[in-house]
């Protein structure tokens, strides 16, 4: 259960390896969460993040699931829930793609959209339904400024965030009522190993940043969460800029 | 109907199937449909924290169960559905020269939530805790069947301060307190730090039925743990002047308009809870004997503000209630130091002394000094510090109050009740399938 300082207890972590879903599952295990959920592809690193979880006291599970895979999430998900109450189920998987490479083979792009929309949208509804079922507990799912508005450098990965984004709000609003709830996490160029030798964007962040951010957002009930929070109020000027003026933007 | 709840606090709620019993059938059969999620009864929802909310599952609204079934005028013996507010007992026996034998810091409480909690009031060194006062029950089980419960019984002690987990409460007899008037004689003093205050309320409690003092926590420095006492017994009718003596027993408590829904958080910053904190210190008489007051302004003052808990804006607020044994008075005085470094804005921080302890497996009293105060669940590093302070509390002997509880660590918790390992095992036996559950029992696993 939430406590009255909004301290969860357990937490499923949708993709197991992600840094900015480690970084948060360790800041939570230092606080209240005893039981950690590791649902990610079988890997060295992620035996890895429930040893390091372990370490850090939390009892932890590690469980086979394939974001791409979105006709096994129901029965993957669903045996977790089974086993009781998740607190925080925290949606971090997706992939960056290669937009250079993906303009010319849909089929990759393809990929990135399976793995950032279509299974966000599968295993979200999962985790939402089962979380209406408990009458409690946020599903914290991992956005990006990418997804605020396309941009020509990256818009395979900027609209898939986009979708994904939506849904989210969405599902948050269809929510409302049932005690659950859905909060948006929306970070700027994050450095992690997804972003490592790309050009950094202005204001960009870390994972520990990220995972500070969605704690702070847990326990005060926030519904979007930007990082760093200057974002938002950029981002809203951007969003309003003119075409032709966006267009030619060094971004 | 489904519906998101919270307690008295308004942190952390949770949406359940609410549903409201007439009848003892009807709460038998609530019980028994209520599904994997299980049921808890609520009396009024005055605890602070998550003991009357469940989840996912079902919620019994034990209110319209607030029969009298019989009164027995000679004896002082009153037998009443569970779900009866100890307010409505109040102007019903009063007018007959009975008061409740213990009541809380607010009238809107049920019977049920007072033994769930086995609560506590200014008279506990004197009178002990509700369930003292209780020569039987009825409690519906989660095999759908009913159990008349005497004192001295197993179920009957872990039910008593066992948070609704045994089962349900239909109805109780209670055993009442004779009085004279419906006025207190009260003395005020005031104390100009903490060691003084121990002090005054070790060498003198004894004279009092009642006794509580209120701590200035955002002072610092010397006047650290500076304090108004007040202590108080039902006045007789030597006492009364020629007006109130008309009618010594009148009860007619007044109230002032319910505070607005949507205040915003943050308005109860150090400095707007010192000023007024000041102020109420500098109000008090620095010494005053035997002054009337009515039943509800030296009882209940906050009831006199309906919804006053909407004061703590979006965030809500807590309470942390301890009790450390006599001896521990070191714990206690570092505890206060805490606190007022830390500068928590806290209008409301009491202490008390307890005297002995009840049965109750899971009741909070033991003979020892008990502090509570009200907390903004906003105020920064506020979940790190009552954390350590738990820890000061456990090793000191004591324990933290679950009727007031929204936060505490299942861990410490267990270190805090020795008899949790037998409740458990109980629990276990007559409700194998977890039938019984409550929000509070999932946090701390209980
Ligand atoms: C302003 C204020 C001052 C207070 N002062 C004090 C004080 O001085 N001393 C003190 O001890 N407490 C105090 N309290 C706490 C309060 O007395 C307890 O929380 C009490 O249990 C509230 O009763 P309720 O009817 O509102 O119960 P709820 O808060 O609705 O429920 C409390 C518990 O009792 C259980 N319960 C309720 N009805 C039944 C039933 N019929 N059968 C089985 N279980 C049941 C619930 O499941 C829950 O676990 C105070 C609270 C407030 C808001």
């Amino acid at each position: 259960m939430l406590n009255a300082l909004g301290d969860p207890q357990s937490l499923l972590l949708l993709g197991g390896s992600s840094e900015i879903g480690l970084a948060t599952a360790r800041r939570l295990v230092t606080g209240r969460v005893r039981v950690v959920h590791l649902a990610g592809r079988p890997s060295p690193a992620l035996d890895a993040a429930a040893d390091e979880l372990r370490a850090l006291g939390a009892e932890v599970s590690v469980h086979d699931f394939d974001a791409a895979a979105v006709d096994t999430h129901e029965t993957v998900l669903g045996k977790i829930f089974a086993e009781g109450d998740i607190d925080v189920a925290l949606l971090a998987f997706g992939v960056l793609g290669d937009q250079q490479r993906d303009e010319h083979e849909p089929m990759a792009a393809a990929d990135v959209a399976r793995v950032n929309y279509l299974g966000a949208v599968t295993s979200g509804l999962v985790c939402a339904q089962a979380l209406r079922r408990q009458g409690h507990g946020a599903l914290v799912v991992l956005s990006s400024v990418a997804g605020e508005r396309a941009r020509r450098s990256n818009f395979i990965y900027g609209s898939t965030k986009a979708g994904l984004d939506a849904f989210a709000q969405g599902l948050g609003d269809s929510l409302q009522g049932s005690g659950a709830r859905v909060m948006v996490v929306r970070p700027g160029f994050v450095r992690t190993r997804m972003t490592e030798g790309m050009q950094e964007a202005p204001l960009a962040t870390t994972a520990d940043a990220v995972a500070e951010a969605i704690t702070t957002g847990l326990r005060r009930g926030t519904e979007t969460v930007w990082v760093p929070g200057a974002l938002r109020y950029v981002m809203s000027g951007l969003r309003h800029l003119p075409r032709p003026l966006f267009r030619r933007l060094p971004l | 109907m489904e519906g998101q709840l919270t307690g008295w606090g308004r942190t952390a709620p949770t949406t359940a199937r609410l549903c409201a019993p007439t009848t003892a059938d009807e709460a038998a059969a609530a019980l028994r449909g209520a599904g994997g999620r299980g049921a808890v009864a609520r009396g009024l929802g005055r605890s602070y924290g998550d003991a009357a909310q469940n989840a996912g599952g079902t919620v019994l609204d034990m209110t319209r169960l607030a029969a009298v079934r019989s009164l027995d005028l000679a004896q002082g013996l009153v037998e009443v559905e569970a779900g009866i507010s100890l307010d409505r007992l109040m102007r019903l026996l009063l007018p007959f020269g009975w008061f409740v034998p213990v009541t809380p810091g607010t009238r809107h409480v049920t019977v049920g939530g007072a033994i769930g909690a086995d609560i506590h009031g200014k008279n506990h060194h004197v009178s002990g805790s509700f369930s003292r006062h209780v020569t039987r029950m009825r409690l519906l089980t989660a095999d759908g069947g009913t159990h008349e419960l005497l004192p001295g019984e197993e179920l009957f002690d872990a039910t008593t301060g066992g948070m609704g987990l045994t089962g349900v409460i239909l109805d109780a007899t209670i055993r009442l307190l004779p009085v004279s008037t419906s006025l207190m004689t009260v003395d005020t003093e005031r104390a100009h730090d903490l060691d003084d205050l121990m002090d005054r309320l070790e060498t003198t409690d004894h004279r009092y039925r009642y006794s509580v003092a209120w701590i200035d926590l955002v002072a610092r420095g010397a006047a650290t743990g500076r304090a108004v006492l007040t202590r108080g017994e039902h006045a007789t009718a030597d006492l009364l002047s020629p007006r109130q003596l008309a009618d010594p027993l009148a009860f007619r408590p007044r109230s002032l308009p319910a505070v607005p829904r949507g205040i915003p958080g943050g308005l109860l910053r150090t400095a707007t809870v010192g000023a007024f904190n000041e102020l109420w210190y500098r109000k008090a008489p620095r010494e005053r004997r035997g002054q009337l007051q009515r039943i509800g302004a030296f009882f209940h003052p906050l009831d006199g503000v309906p919804d006053w808990n909407r004061v703590y804006g979006r965030a809500g607020f807590l309470q942390y209630q301890f009790v450390v044994p006599y001896g521990q008075e070191a714990t206690l005085r570092s505890i206060v130091e805490q606190l007022s470094r830390h500068g928590c804005p806290s209008f409301l921080a009491v202490l008390k002394r307890f005297g002995e302890g009840g049965p109750g497996w899971l009741s909070f009293p033991m003979p020892g000094w008990t502090l509570a105060l009200d907390l903004p669940a906003g105020v920064p590093g506020l979940g790190p510090l009552l954390d350590r302070l738990d820890e000061q509390v456990l090793a000191a002997g004591g324990r933290v109050y679950l009727a007031k509880d929204s936060r505490m660590r299942p861990q410490t918790l267990s270190g805090m009740y020795p008899r949790l390992a037998e409740f458990r095992a109980l629990r276990q036996r007559i409700d194998p399938h977890g039938a019984l559950t409550s929000d509070l029992a999932r946090r701390l696993a209980l």
